[in-house]
């Protein structure tokens, strides 16, 4: 039996104590900023008429909107350029400062969604595709599916603040976006309304925690079920196991993809794109994947798993090394055809980007794919356990850059910077992560003692 | 040491010692055809005929003797294109990244799976050929220095590196399959009789001896081989994906295609795998190595590629919607609602709900059934690259310019001679070559053998 030790409490507790220090620097510096806000934004702006290379900038966002709206009837055109100019100047930057610290919270709440559900996604594969290989490290993959509820109460508590308007992260929640009486009214925006309205938008949150956390928890306890009677009954709830599995990827395979829709990408809401749901998935993956090794590695190292050997360590390694590459095919995928093709409506999400985000986005492609192609590559590496945490590390880190760039600029736009704050933030959910799946991870053996292909497990031999 | 799980069902059928193997495997080849193999080659060979005529009538008179007119500037042939490459997919995934995940089940169709690939890419490199009009200047589409002043490809276009990603794919499919081949090629030349079979498979097996160096020699070319043929598997969809993608046309402009390409062809692929492979069991008895699992797992990766593909279309149409780009929107709605719905609806109940009844264990396991399945899917793959192809093009930005397309009896038969020289090819190879490629099989025998499988579980039994 794993036992959560003293050390790794502490540490934990550690972390948490540097994420909440963070927590409340994230909002008193805002607190603080609060009476300045006004001059912040002046200042942004004059900064940007200064430099006319942001200007340029502006003005290409600009015409993107014009010439979206310009496809409506020559009246909506008017209007809506017009109405686009007004939000785009002032009431942007404002609110790009004011969204700050919850858009912080979002990066790092959002990424952690991504590791435990991309650790329930990879369970329910495991059943669904009969694989014998990985029985040893399944339960590392329960424990962490089982930290979904924490991360998914954040997230509805940030959509709930942004309906109440204490946020714009999502621009469309911005009061009065589709009223053609107000001054703010989009007609782009509006006519997603059907779509992107407070009681839809909350209720498919809904749905997808419901659904998530459902499977989750069957998939837990079925699978401890299991240890308690005998190998009969492993065999029989095995059988089950991959028939829900099999549905929960069903609902896997849409929510997946109308959730970074909903939470992603309506953040830049005038933008769109119909890879994005896949191309978050495949970063999601490989988060998760990671995370499964580097805590299985950690136990391994600590004298735990001892039906773990290379052979489970090379595969994991194998697919931390593939699914890179993949996230890498799909992030390649969707940036060359959108600079391919150059259309104003599309191009500007790069744009702003690659003018504004340079440093991150540049940071991560090489963390995401340079890094892993080169240390994972050889089998030795994969099969080298000091190897795999510094490249585990490295794919993290680079993924939480590149949630960092999915968020950010549609929220806060100019208004961003990369420091201690987020790094905090990230210590205090890796902190309570560690509390929630090695408690989980203690309750239980690490191996499932009545799963039908344990013996194929343990005799893994590549 | 290899150990299979009790729970999993054997892969081989039967009491099957290796020589039982060795002679079921060369009998289709040392023996007389059956009767229904020369009439599936006598039709194949008539169509083939028939298209070979129609091909060189098109390269006599022009291209103008097909129905493509100056708004639909493309439709058959290239629909033909893309759907013979995507067929081909299936062969490369099931002997590369079947084998990367280890998958002992593609043991008994990895063979006659990538001679499909090999088969299907000529298919498809044929239309890009003849599309050209000039064919004697086919050379053109290479990077080759010439005496003609600055006439160079242009590597800014896609329709160039779909030449090198085809190329590159077909020289990778070939040589894997045939170092494959290798092993079995000898297995054949040992048991030959008459001296010339001995000597043609003998050239055939560049002498393999079967020693341990050569052993460990084949399973690392297999290896690395499976290493490249991956990305490639990825790669060659892709590629053709941005032959559409990269244009602004609405309906073809989509950062989905790529992926979803390749999904596509993929679902494609093992449709026309499971319509060969239901044929070829039959005919030449190999039910015991093809058994109803085989075609269960193809039927279960049917059916999930087949739901990847819908919700594409499904992300395809909700994104043209979300967009708010008139242009999208009506792209869309005219392929739902306009002229060609019927084709567009053809592919929705073909690709996406079609696949549905593989969830039920009674359905995909009916062999009648999945071959009916296997044929829907392909007529529904055909359908959708034809849905995206000329539904785009046909209503363009210009309304005075909009028009219909219409075949002419030279697409019609150039398309169903292909698909003669596709069966010819391969009705010649089921009778010469190994079509399951047995030494690999030999290597799951004793732990996947029914028989042998008992006998483990009776051993543990005991314990």
């Amino acid at each position: 039996m794993f036992q959560f030790s003293d050390k790794a409490k502490r540490f934990s507790w550690i972390l948490i104590g540097i994420g909440l220090i963070a927590l409340v620097f994230n909002f008193v510096s805002f607190g603080g900023a609060h009476g300045e806000e006004a001059t912040h934004a002046t200042e942004a702006h004059s900064d940007h008429g200064a430099t006319p290379d942001a200007q340029a900038g502006d003005q290409a966002g600009h015409d993107a909107h014009a010439a979206q709206a310009g496809h409506g009837s020559p009246e909506a055109h008017g209007e809506a350029g017009h109405a686009v100019e007004g939000h785009g100047d002032e009431g942007h930057h404002a609110s790009f400062a004011h969204n700050k610290p919850w858009s912080r919270l979002l990066v790092a709440t959002f990424f952690f969604v991504a590791i435990a559900l991309g650790a329930l996604f990879f369970l329910a594969i495991q059943y669904a595709a009969q694989a014998g290989w990985s029985v040893v490290v399944l339960r590392i993959m329960e424990a962490m599916a089982s930290f979904l509820p924490i991360p998914l109460a954040v997230m509805l508590l940030l959509i709930v603040l942004g309906v109440v308007n204490v946020h714009h992260i999502w621009h469309w929640m911005a009061p009065g976006i589709s009223d053609p009486s107000n001054p703010h009214y989009d007609a782009i925006i509006a006519g997603k309304t059907p779509y992107l309205n407070a009681p839809f938008f909350i209720g498919r949150a809904v749905i997808y925690a419901i659904g998530w956390i459902l499977a989750a928890r069957w998939l837990r306890s079925a699978s401890l079920k299991a240890d308690a009677g005998t190998a009969e009954d492993g065999t029989r709830i095995w059988k089950k196991a991959r028939q829900v599995s099999a549905g929960f990827l069903v609902f896997f395979a849409v929510t997946s993809s109308t959730m970074a829709w909903d939470w992603i990408m309506s953040i830049d809401t005038h933008w769109f794109s119909t890879l994005f749901g896949w191309y978050t998935f495949a970063g999601m993956f490989v988060s998760a994947v990671t995370v499964i090794t580097m805590i299985a590695i950690y136990l391994k190292m600590n004298g735990y798993l001892p039906e773990l050997n290379q052979n489970h360590l090379h595969d994991l390694g194998k697919f931390m090394f593939a699914f890179s590459i993949f996230w890498t095919y799909l992030w390649f995928s969707q940036y060359m055809l959108i600079w391919y093709a150059n259309i104003p409506e599309e191009v500007t999400y790069y744009m702003v980007r690659f003018r504004e985000y340079k440093a991150p986005m540049l940071t991560f492609l090489v963390l995401n794919f340079l890094a892993p192609l080169l240390v994972l590559m050889s089998r030795d590496s994969k099969r080298n356990m000091y190897f795999v945490m510094v490249a585990g590390t490295i794919i993290l880190l680079g993924h939480f850059l590149d949630h960092f760039v999915m968020i950010m600029p549609g929220s806060v736009g100019t208004e961003w910077s990369f420091g201690l704050i987020d790094l905090g933030l990230v210590a205090l959910y890796a902190g309570v992560f560690i509390q929630v799946v090695f408690r989980q991870l203690a309750k239980a053996p690490l191996v499932p003692a009545h799963h039908p292909m344990l013996t194929e497990s343990k005799l893994h031999h590549i | 040491m290899h150990y299979e799980a009790p729970v999993r069902e054997p892969l081989v059928l039967g009491n099957k010692s290796y020589h039982d193997v060795t002679v079921e495997v060369a009998k289709p080849i040392e023996t007389a055809p059956p009767r229904s193999w020369w009439i599936a080659f006598s039709i194949s060979l008539l169509l083939f005929l028939w298209g070979v005529g129609n091909i060189l009538y098109t390269i006599g008179y022009g291209i103008g003797t097909w129905g493509l007119n100056k708004t639909v500037g493309w439709a058959w042939d290239i629909t033909n294109f893309v759907w013979w490459v995507g067929i081909g997919h299936a062969g490369t995934l099931i002997s590369a990244v079947l084998l990367l995940f280890r998958q002992k089940w593609r043991m008994a169709i990895n063979r006659s799976a990538e001679a499909m690939t090999i088969f299907s890419v000529i298919q498809a490199a044929l239309f890009p050929g003849i599309h050209m009009g000039r064919i004697w200047l086919a050379y053109f589409v290479f990077p080759i220095p010439n005496q003609f002043g600055s006439l160079w490809v242009n590597f800014n276009s896609p329709l160039l590196w779909d030449v090198f990603a085809i190329s590159t794919y077909f020289s990778v499919s070939l040589v894997f399959w045939y170092t494959g081949l290798i092993p079995d090629f000898a297995m054949l030349r040992d048991r030959a009789v008459r001296p010339v079979q001995k000597h043609i498979y003998g050239i055939l097996s560049f002498g393999w001896g079967g020693k341990a160096k050569h052993w460990q020699r084949f399973e690392e070319v297999s290896l690395v081989l499976a290493g490249l043929a991956t990305p490639l598997v990825l790669s060659v969809h892709t590629i053709v994906s941005m032959d559409f993608a990269t244009s602004v046309i609405p309906g073809w402009h989509t950062t989905i295609f790529p992926p979803y390409f390749v999904a596509g062809a993929i679902f494609s692929g093992f449709a026309m795998v499971q319509t060969l492979l239901i044929i070829m069991r039959k005919m030449f008895k190999m039910e015991h190595y093809i058994t109803i699992q085989h075609i269960e797992m193809m039927n279960i990766i049917i059916m999930v590629t087949g739901s990847i593909v819908g919700v594409a279309y499904i992300t395809e149409l909700f994104i043209a919607w979300y967009s708010g780009v008139e242009y999208e929107q009506y792209a869309f709605l005219n392929r739902a609602t306009g002229p060609y719905w019927w084709a567009y609806w053809s592919m929705m109940t073909c690709n996406v709900f079609s696949p549905q009844f593989m969830w039920f264990k009674k359905l995909r396991t009916n062999l009648i059934f999945t071959f009916i399945i296997s044929i829907v899917v392909n007529i529904g793959m055909w359908f959708e690259r034809f849905v995206i192809i000329v539904t785009s093009l046909h209503r363009d930005y210009l309304p005075s310019s909009w028009t219909m397309f219409a075949p002419t009896s030279v697409d019609i038969a150039i398309y169903l001679g292909t698909i003669g020289f596709f069966f010819v090819l391969f009705l010649l190879y089921a009778r010469t070559f190994p079509v399951i490629a047995q030494a690999e099989l030999k290597t799951i025998l004793k732990s996947s053998g029914e028989e042998q499988k008992k006998h483990h579980s009776e051993h543990d039994g005991h314990h």
